[in-house]
Parts: C-alpha cells; structure tokens; sequence
C-alpha cells in the first residue's frame, strides 16, 4: 500500500500530469454524461466506431503538440493532409502499386515539414508566417495533383483487391477486435510519447521551447531540433491523410480542412501550454478523446453541426480559461487569504 | 524633522511551504537612506512588496505617515507616495521615455492623448536628473543602464515620499552608479525616506544613513551605518563569520592549455591575443560595454567571427557553435541566468542535463535515467543547491541557488576551458564564496578558468592574472597580487586606441 501510494505520488510529480488527468477524467466525466442521455453512446459498436474517428483527431493533435512544446505552430497540417490523400489516391488510381505511392506520398509530406524547419528555424520567420504559406502551398498542391479534380475510387487503378487491402489496413480492418486506424494512432503516439520523454531530441524539443537562447548556449542544434519537430507533425498529417484516403476509397482535394486547428484543440484542452516549453502528451491522448466524445455524442443525442460546434468552441475556451483561473486562483487566493 | 514616515510592525507572511516573513520590523524616517540587507531569499523584497501593496500582509500592522493601513492595495500604496523601482525592468519597450513615464495615468486633452504637455513634463523630469535621454527615445533603443534610469525618473514623476530601490546599480556602469547616487541624495535632502536594497555592499559608504538586516525571513538589527562596521554587517547577514570573502589556493603555474590569437568580431571584439594555463584563474576585468561577454560568445561559437585562431592545447580548433566547443572541452556559463542561462519552465535536473546528454544518452539517443540522477544527484550535493528535489522548476529556487545551477550544467563534463562570465551578480555573499570554491577547485584540477566580472575587489581577491579590457581591445594585463584598483581602472578607461583608430579612418 505504501509502495503503491509511492508510486502515486511519482506519477503525479511528473509535469504536466496533473493537466492530462484532469482532461482524461474530463474525457470519461463527458461520456457518461451522454451515456445518461442516450446509452446508444454505451454500446460497443459506437465504441469501436468512437476510437476509430478518435485516430485523426489524435494524430493530428499528437504532431501539433510537438511543434506547440517547441513554441512553435504548424498551420500546414490540414494542407499536408490532403497532399498526402491526394497523391496517394491519385498514383493509386492510375494503378501505380500501393508502395511506391505510398513513399512518393510520404516524400512529399516530409519535404513540406523540412521546409518549415527551414524556414522556422534557420530563416527565423515566424512560425505563424511560414507555415501559413507552407499551408497555402501545400493546398496548392493537392488540388493540381489530379488536375484540380478529386480522384477515382483507387481501387480503379490497384484493383479491387489491391484496394481493399489498402482500406483494411488503413480503415476498414480490425486487429484484436479494435479498428487498425486506432492502432496505428496508438502506436504512433506511443513512440513520439517515448522520444519526448526518453530521448535526447525530445529533451531538446522542451528546451527550445522554454528558452531557445539558453538551449542554443548549452549546444543545442535549435535548426534541427525544431526541423525535427515539423517532420514528426508533417508525418502524423501524412498518416492522417492515408487514413482518409482510406476511408473514402478516393482522395478529397478539401480532406484535411482545419486539422491543425483542431490539433490545436486536442493540445490545449489536454494542459499543452501553447506558450512552449510545458506539457505532456498524454494530454493530448485525452484531448483527442474529448474532442471524439463531443462531437459523437452531440451528433448520437441529435445536436445539429452548428451547435456541435458552438459546444465545441465553448469547450476548447472553457479549459484553458479553467486552467489559468486555477493557476491564478492558487497564488492570489493565498496573498487574499488574511 | 525627522519623522518616522514608515512604520511596520510584527509583519508575517507566508507562501505555499515557505514562511517568507515572521515577525518582522522595519521603520523608515523621512530625510534617510535605509540599506535594507541580507541573503538571497532573506524576505528583503517580500516585504517591500507588502510595502508597495503588491502583497497583502497576514498578520502585524503597517503604519505610513502616522496612518495604519490593513490591506494596502498598490493603487493606496501609489496614492500615498510610495514608488518601487523593481530589480526586473518593467517597461514597454516599444513605447517611448515619455510615454513609458505616462503609462496609466496619461494625460489628455479632451479625448486625445495630450502629447506636447507629457514629453515636456518628461523632459523637465529628465533635465532635473541631469540625464541625457529624449523624452521621445524608445526604450528599447537605449541601454539596459539607460533604461533603469527612465524607471527612476518614473518613480520620480509620481511625487514619491517613499522610493524603494531594489538592486538598482547591477546593471549600472561607474559613471552612472555616482550619477544615481547624487539624485539619491539630493532626494534624501528633499525629504524622501529611500530604502535601499542592494549586494554590493561597498556602496554602502556613499548614501547609507542606517542599515536594516534581515536573515531567513527575520529581522536581525537595525542601526546607524557610521557606528558600524562591515564586518558586523556581514557577520548579521550570514549569521556566523566569513573568514574569507576571497578564498584562494596556490596552485603551480603549468603548461599552456588555450590561446587566442587575433580574433576580431564586429566592434567589441578587436585584435584579441591571450592565453590561459594550467592552475590559474584569469580575471578580465573591464566597464560595462567593454567587450568582454561579447569575446567569450565569439570563443564559444554562439556569434560568428571575423578572423583570428583558438588553439587548444597546442592544436588549432575550429569552433562554429555552442555544441562543437562543447564537444572541445570549452564551457562558457552566461552572464544573464533567466535570458541566457537556464530553461526556467523546465526542472533543476532538466536543466543540469541539458548541456550534458550526449554522456548521459546510448548510442541510439535513449536517457539512461541511472546516470541522469547520478550527474544531477553529485552536483547538488557539490554545489550546495538548495532545492526540495531536482525535479521542481527552475524558476523556484532563489537567485543565488539558480545561478548555481547554471554552473551546475557545466561541471559534469570533462572539460579543459570553464567561461564564467559574471558568475557572481545579484547573489549574496555566502553564495558567492561557494561560487568561488568551485572556480579554485577548477583551477587545483588543471582546468582553465577564464572570470568574467565587473566587480573589481572579486577580480583582484580570486584571479591570479587580470586582463583588462575597453572598447573591444585588451589594454593591459596585470598580476593579481602586484596590481591595484587604480591602475585596473586605468588601463579599464584607456580610450586611446579608439581614438587613434577613429583618427586613422577621417584621414
């Protein structure tokens, strides 16, 4: 008992923990509060259906968070997302093989990532700037890949078996009785979880963003930090873009419209300071779920999109301003206390 | 004449886990200069805050010009004449002098800002402290001297009965601090109550009237400076004795470790020749401005520089960044600790592992959390950090403890050439002891140590050998034992060179 109460105590000393739990207990508090309304919510199917669409709004939270804890933005996200299901769709509905789209697809995402670790952290724009074009750029892109048209159904070019598989494996499959696309979300959040808190870039990535003069004078290579930390967040577009393309058996020009802000959302609500230098991503584990929950559950109790989204951005506001109030009200209400 | 003005009594206060206050008394007298004294983290500054109405107290009483106020709020504290000049500059750094003076209580004319009337008040202000600024300069444009300089004509234009100073002369150069002086005394003799917080302790003989020293959050003793001695000051402070301020160990003079040959960057760093040896400390000594910090970030690779060689020991190195002169064995501990020193949002061990990962990682970049808490655990225990445990942020610890750790990250690794550029500002003295400890024991291992500082009784009581600089040039270079603060400071003004220099370009 004491060892457990010990090891307790471990856990919530770690930083940014108490922010990630509040949101996971938010998470679930929210799920059953809809549960109650409509316990379709509770059923294992809307579940399984629930982490599935779960898995974007992780990835992309997952590559945000990265780039908010180096102090940075990454408003290219959306954009790099339908680059990715576009070139992807496009080569495969030519018949070119799954693979080799895959890595043209994958190419290109990365090149965009580099491209503001460039422009972020060698030219000094700001990040706001740079990736404001990179995502107008890359936008760009997707549209003149098939020629300004959304693609054919791929199966169409790799065939319907080629096809399917593609599907399963993205969207469509299950392992161990949980859809592959939850999968891959966890997996990819479990390693970019691991090189945060377990290696030297990641210890690198919070330096930079808590002071980068500081990092910069104790040897740390900020370019490549900071190159590194857009390539992550562009690859979780890329995956994020092979998972639509997936589900839509085609590739969408408009898929991927305003990811990054809702990576945004996922970091913030889960205690991400968008400031740099704090957080835990296991926030934005929780954040995703939240988000998923939210918009599941409106949508299951029969809110309509507008009022989905006004409970959303009232939800997203509602936490950072909870958790200022709290910080706030810890040191003000002592000075007051007499 | 003398009335007691400021009259606090019993004055409590606590923070989450730490009793910053207990039982304190202070009284201030018009017409006085008060030295308020003590350690880092002693409550100097907490109290003057209750004092300025930043903090409300907990418990005692708080009397100002006979009055008895419960909870001061910082607007009351403003009204009644109270002005803080804090150790932190507050200004807007975009805006201009005048504006900055103005902030808050702009003056208008009808609904528009009324501009004429505040630059020429401004300019009033400016002209009575005799100082050389336009009220329509932009702050951020002048020098952080300058700067502190507008926040006293600030604190001035509001009428202030009671000015509270706190550290105002650190960032300040010779020229200034007398400057500074004279306007404190001139208000002193206007009828202003001052209290003055400050380190450096040998200002003390120009202004202090009565010196208050505080000790862990307890008042100590209140007395007349002129009946006192600093012996008995610093004893108080530290509650036992220093035997040594400046302690030294002899050391053999060895091989050549690090040479500098002609290196030039930019203005401030010209023509730079030295070299540094095995067992000695050397001392650069120098005016603000002079170029010092500018020749170590040059050495360190941080900014680039025009020509000139380094060679250690013997071979000539190639430096480009902070991370190659690392991985050379040069370690340089930055002048500005929150600026340039320390990730404040992240954690005492996060911050002593930063500079260090490459021993602390495997070879595919994965920590290895045993030696993480080996390093981290040693350099507490070596440099007397005092910190609840390594894993709190940085930002908590007191100034002196989180200039520790900036030396703290340095010392982990073999190193062959530690940089310690103003090691020692704005800690207290016991602190700095411990910081000189560790530049001997640097020096007993064979270790190169270059000693930044413009406080010369440092320079001349820890170095060896004294380099002055001015202007980006090295005039003179002295030994320690055979020199004086007269001749530093000649050799520290010798403007020659930049005359010659600027003759030779009008021909």
């Amino acid at each position: 008992m004491e060892k457990l109460k010990l090891s307790f105590k471990r856990i919530l000393a770690v930083r940014g923990m108490g922010a990630a739990l509040i949101a996971l207990a938010g998470w679930i508090v929210l799920y059953i509060v809809f549960g109650a309304i409509n316990p379709m919510i509770f059923k294992a199917n809307n579940i399984l259906n629930l982490l599935r669409s779960m898995a974007k709004y992780l990835l992309v939270g997952v590559g945000q968070s990265v780039i908010l804890i180096t102090g940075n933005i990454d408003l290219s996200i959306g954009s790099i997302v339908a680059m990715s299901a576009m070139i992807s769709a496009t080569l495969m509905s030519k018949g070119v093989s799954v693979m080799t789209a895959l890595l043209v697809a994958f190419i290109s995402c990365m090149i965009i990532g580099f491209i503001n670790g460039l422009l972020v952290g060698k030219f000094k724009l700001p990040p706001f700037i740079a990736t404001l074009g990179t995502m107008f750029c890359a936008r760009g892109i997707s549209y003149l890949v098939n020629d300004n048209r959304n693609t054919n159904a791929i199966s169409s070019g790799i065939g319907k078996e080629a096809g399917t598989a593609f599907q399963n494996f993205f969207y469509y499959g299950k392992t161990l009785g949980v859809y592959n696309a939850f999968w891959i979300a966890l997996i990819i959040f479990i390693v970019i979880f691991f090189i945060l808190s377990k290696t030297r870039t990641g210890r690198h990535i919070y330096a930079v963003g808590s002071n980068i003069e500081a990092a910069k004078l104790s040897g740390v290579n900020v370019f490549s930090t900071i190159t590194k930390a857009y390539m992550i967040s562009a690859f979780c577009a890329f995956v994020v873009g092979l998972i639509l393309c997936a589900q839509a058996n085609m590739g969408n020009m408009e898929a991927g419209n305003c990811y990054e802000m809702y990576g945004v959302a996922a970091g913030v609500i889960g205690g991400i300071s968008p400031l740099g230098g704090s957080g835990l991503l296991l926030g934005a584990f929780a954040g995703a779920g939240v988000w998923q929950t939210l918009e599941n559950g409106l949508g299951i109790i029969g809110a309509s999109v507008g009022l989905q989204r006004i409970v959303i951005g009232i939800i997203v506001t509602g936490a950072v301003m909870v958790d200022i109030l709290f910080r706030h009200g810890l040191s003000s209400k002592k000075i007051k206390n007499k | 004449m003398n009335e007691a003005i400021v009259s606090m009594r019993g004055i409590c206060k606590s923070f989450p886990g730490v009793k910053a206050l207990d039982n304190v008394d202070f009284t201030l007298h018009s017409n006085e200069v008060m030295a308020l004294l003590g350690e880092n983290g002693a409550g100097k500054s907490t109290l003057m805050k209750i004092l300025s109405g930043v903090y409300t107290r907990d418990s005692g009483t708080l009397e100002i010009f006979g009055k008895e106020y419960g909870d001061l709020s910082a607007k009351q504290a403003q009204s009644l004449g109270i002005a803080i000049i804090h150790q932190e500059l507050n200004m807007c750094s975009h805006l201009s002098v005048a504006e900055n003076i103005f902030l808050g209580r702009e003056k208008m004319k009808g609904c528009f800002l009324d501009k004429k009337a505040m630059e020429s008040e401004a300019q009033k202000i400016l002209t009575d402290l005799n100082l050389d600024i336009r009220p329509t300069d932009v702050v951020g444009n002048l020098p952080v001297s300058k700067q502190q300089l507008v926040e006293i004509a600030k604190a001035l234009s509001l009428n202030a009965k009671v000015l509270i100073m706190d550290e105002p002369t650190s960032a300040l150069t010779a020229k200034e601090i007398n400057e500074l002086f004279r306007i404190i005394l001139e208000l002193r003799d206007n009828g202003c109550g001052i209290v003055y917080i400050s380190h450096r302790l040998e200002e003390l003989q120009h202004i202090a009237d009565k010196v208050t020293i505080m000790r862990d959050g307890q008042f100590i003793s209140a007395m007349d400076f002129k009946d006192t001695t600093m012996d008995r000051i610093i004893a108080d402070m530290v509650g036992r004795e220093i035997k040594e301020k400046f302690p030294r160990v002899k050391c053999e003079k060895g091989k050549k470790i690090f040479e500098v040959k002609n290196l030039n960057a930019g203005k401030l760093v010209r023509d730079i020749n030295f070299s540094l040896y095995e067992g000695e400390i050397v001392g650069f000594a120098g005016l603000m401005g002079a170029g010092r910090t500018e020749m170590t970030r040059v050495i360190f690779g941080v900014d680039p520089k025009e020509s000139g060689q380094l060679f250690l020991d013997g071979k000539e190195i190639k430096i480009s960044n902070a991370g190659e002169a690392i991985r050379q064995g040069i370690v340089l501990a930055p002048e500005d600790r929150k600026k340039d020193g320390l990730c404040t949002k992240l954690s005492v061990k996060d911050n002593i592992i930063l500079p260090n990962l490459d021993i602390i990682c495997n070879k595919f970049g994965v920590l290895q959390s045993k030696k993480e808490n080996e390093i981290c655990g040693k350099a507490v225990k070596d440099l007397k950090i005092k910190t609840p445990t390594v894993n709190v942020l940085a930002d908590s610890l007191s100034g002196g403890n989180q200039q520790k750790v900036v030396v703290a990250k340095w010392l982990a690794r073999n190193s062959r050439v530690v940089i310690f550029d103003e090691p020692t500002r704005g800690i207290d003295v016991a602190a700095k002891v411990e910081i000189y400890n560790i530049m001997n024991e640097l020096k007993r291992q064979g270790i190169a140590v270059m000693f930044v500082s413009s406080e010369l009784p440092e320079v001349l009581g820890v170095a060896d050998r004294i380099i002055v600089m001015c202007d980006g040039r090295i005039t003179g270079e002295v030994m320690a034992k055979e020199t004086s603060q007269e001749e530093i400071l000649t050799y520290a003004t010798r403007f020659e060179n930049k005359l010659a220099a600027s003759a030779q370009e009008a021909q």
